[in-house]
């Protein structure tokens, strides 16, 4: 019977719709009938089961005081936000977690330059440097911060035999002393993720039509000033782009840390992230209340954050 | 393209090759300086997995093994249980994204190309869900995953993996930017919705379903956060959870550690040379696309 339906309705294609994306769509979409429930219809109930209903949990359990040995979880209202504001270690890891995001930040500008040097109109080994700037991002986190670990060891690292090298006298022990923790995490963070900046880069600046640099030229423009009126003001769509993913990827930080200030560390107390604070208590101390409202505390700030930066856009970003 | 003739291209990149390639020499300077810090932990790491935690630990430091010592591979298989993590994580990641590329190729050509009562509605409803950090899902994905009776199985790690609001997305991007006058031809032809789909329509967006197989790849080779929750037995955790714990109780022994670490990255590096130019592109469009 669907069948006979979704032949009935085929409609005459109607030329000249415009779709949202603004691309013209060349007749209206076909059929009816049972066949979209057929489609979507178990996408569309796992996504009720495995986000919706999740995420009402977690505003529930939020509200809830949660027993680790069994036991029905008592209501005890916003006193779980309250526990957690009073919690002396939420500043320390709001802390960690911003400079954490704002030193992979930097990683976006550094993209820009590495992006566009690639990009050069016939440098050779494009390809090569695309491959070898990227590798970072293909290397799972917790199996490459464990080289990281060893480089940033006090007594036989890399980095400080280089540091002593070089007459730094007292280099610290960076991985174990709080404080340092963090930053070494962080520049672990920035190497990781430039790669994916330089893919996504790499495809907005090929999308830059040649016409305009060779238009610049003849104007006597030099390849700085190319760079800073014709390349930065068209790659800003990909920019904000990055911007966005390297925030909210910032202000979930949870694997670098965990990969590499382990449990036994001295440090990992004072240089717990959010997210990494979120899995100590529902987890760790099988406190799912304390958890669940830090969840929504996350969730609260990467929406601020956000929403500013789409507010912010405005004044930056050109659309073309 | 069209517009050039193969000489005219040719002709034209030699010239720039005779202007710029001087002027380029210090731009090749700063990206191999650049290169070669992106490119060094990982030759670091296969230097020492063939190494000794003694010279790993040498001041000044000892970047090439004297002896290669192999036996750290296979010590690897002898004292950690390697292996079946090795597996969980080939199962997880197949199962995972086997399935997620048919539901999400499945809804994100109903969402492009079919007329339903509130198409627009249910779209957002799904996209909705990638405003909100996975954090804010996870106790209540636990809650599930524990009342189904899931815990420590690779089914439990990748239920919730399969419904993918991304992978719906972008593969409805791909099925609208093809032309609809196929699928006419192909219901004139006796097609119904399915065989439509199937035949005609699924084929011709092997590059879409490229980039979103490629992205699930990778986030369920190298997922963490997750399958740590979900698994605690050593032999039903997937490698990355795997790694973490052998860190915790090898952490003195390096050279060990970097053996076992370098297998554990070693598919995913193998998967991207192999298909090198796809993996980049299907990336390139997942991003831009986002």
């Amino acid at each position: 019977m669907s069948e006979a339906g979704a032949r009935g309705s085929v409609t005459a294609p109607s030329p000249g719709s415009v779709g949202p994306s603004g691309r013209r769509r060349r007749g209206s979409p076909t059929s009816v009938g049972a066949w979209p429930v057929a489609f979507i219809g178990l996408l569309m109930l796992g996504v009720a089961v495995f986000y919706y209903w999740p995420i009402v949990k977690n505003i529930i359990t939020s509200l809830q005081q949660t027993n680790a040995f069994g036991g029905d979880p008592q209501f005890v209202g916003f006193a779980n936000y309250r526990a957690l504001f009073s919690d002396p270690d939420l500043g320390s890891a709001i802390g960690n977690t911003l400079l954490y995001t704002v030193i992979i930040l930097v990683g976006v500008p550094l993209s820009v330059i590495i992006a566009s040097m690639i990009e050069l109109p016939g440098l050779r080994g494009k390809s090569i440097y695309r491959m070898i700037y990227f590798l970072p991002y293909l290397a799972m986190p917790m199996a490459v911060a464990q080289v990281w670990k060893i480089v940033y060891n006090g007594d036989f690292g890399l980095l400080n035999q280089f540091l002593k090298a070089v007459g730094v006298h007292n280099p610290p022990y960076w991985i174990v002393t709080p404080g340092w923790a963090i930053l070494a995490v962080s520049i672990f963070g920035l190497w990781a993720s430039i790669g994916f900046n330089v893919i996504i880069l790499s495809s907005g600046l090929k999308a830059i039509p040649r016409e305009l640099y060779e238009a610049a030229s003849i104007d006597g423009a030099t390849g700085v000033r190319q760079f800073r009126w014709i390349t930065v003001p068209l790659l800003t769509p990909s920019i904000f782009f990055l911007t966005i993913m390297t925030t909210i990827g910032g202000f979930q930080l949870f694997d670098a840390l965990f990969a590499m200030i382990g449990r036994g560390n001295p440090a990992e107390p004072k240089t717990r992230s959010l997210v990494s604070m979120f899995y100590q208590q529902a987890f760790v101390n099988s406190d799912q209340g304390g958890g669940a409202a830090t969840a929504i505390v996350i969730l609260a700030m990467v929406a601020i954050v956000t929403v500013i930066q789409f507010i912010g856009q405005k004044k930056w970003v050109n659309y073309v | 393209m069209s517009d050039f003739t193969t000489v005219e291209i040719a002709k034209m990149a030699k010239n720039q090759g005779h202007i710029s390639q001087r002027r380029y020499v210090p731009v090749h300077i700063i990206l191999i300086l650049g290169g070669l810090g992106m490119v060094f932990p990982f030759v670091y790491q296969i230097l020492m997995s063939l190494s000794t935690n003694l010279q790993i630990q040498a001041v000044p430091p000892q970047f090439i093994p004297k002896t290669w010592h192999w036996s750290n591979y296979s010590d690897v298989f002898a004292k950690l249980p390697f292996l079946h993590q090795f597996w969980v994580s080939i199962e997880i990641t197949v199962l995972r994204t086997v399935i997620q590329l048919i539901l999400c190729s499945m809804a994100g050509y109903a969402f492009a190309r079919m007329k339903f009562k509130g198409r627009g509605i249910l779209f957002g409803v799904l996209l909705a869900i990638l405003m909100v950090p996975g954090q804010s899902y996870l106790i209540g994905q636990y809650q599930v995953i524990q009342s189904l009776g899931l815990l420590e199985t690779p089914w439990g790690i990748v239920l919730p993996g399969f419904f993918s609001a991304f992978g719906v997305f972008l593969m409805r991007q791909g099925f609208m930017s093809l032309p609809v006058e196929l699928e006419e031809a192909a219901r004139l032809d006796g097609c119904n919705p399915w065989q439509t789909f199937w035949r005609v329509m699924l084929p011709l967006v092997t590059p879409s379903l490229f980039a979103v197989g490629i992205t699930t790849v990778l986030w369920s080779w190298n997922d963490l956060l997750w399958p740590l929750v979900v698994t605690t037995r050593e032999e039903s955790m997937p490698l990355s959870v795997g790694i973490a714990t052998l860190a915790g109780q090898h952490s003195q022994d390096y050279a060990l550690m970097m053996a076992a670490s370098t297998m554990a990255m070693a598919p995913i590096f193998i998967l991207f040379f192999s298909m090198q130019r796809r993996v980049i592109e299907g990336l390139a469009t997942s991003g831009l696309k986002g």
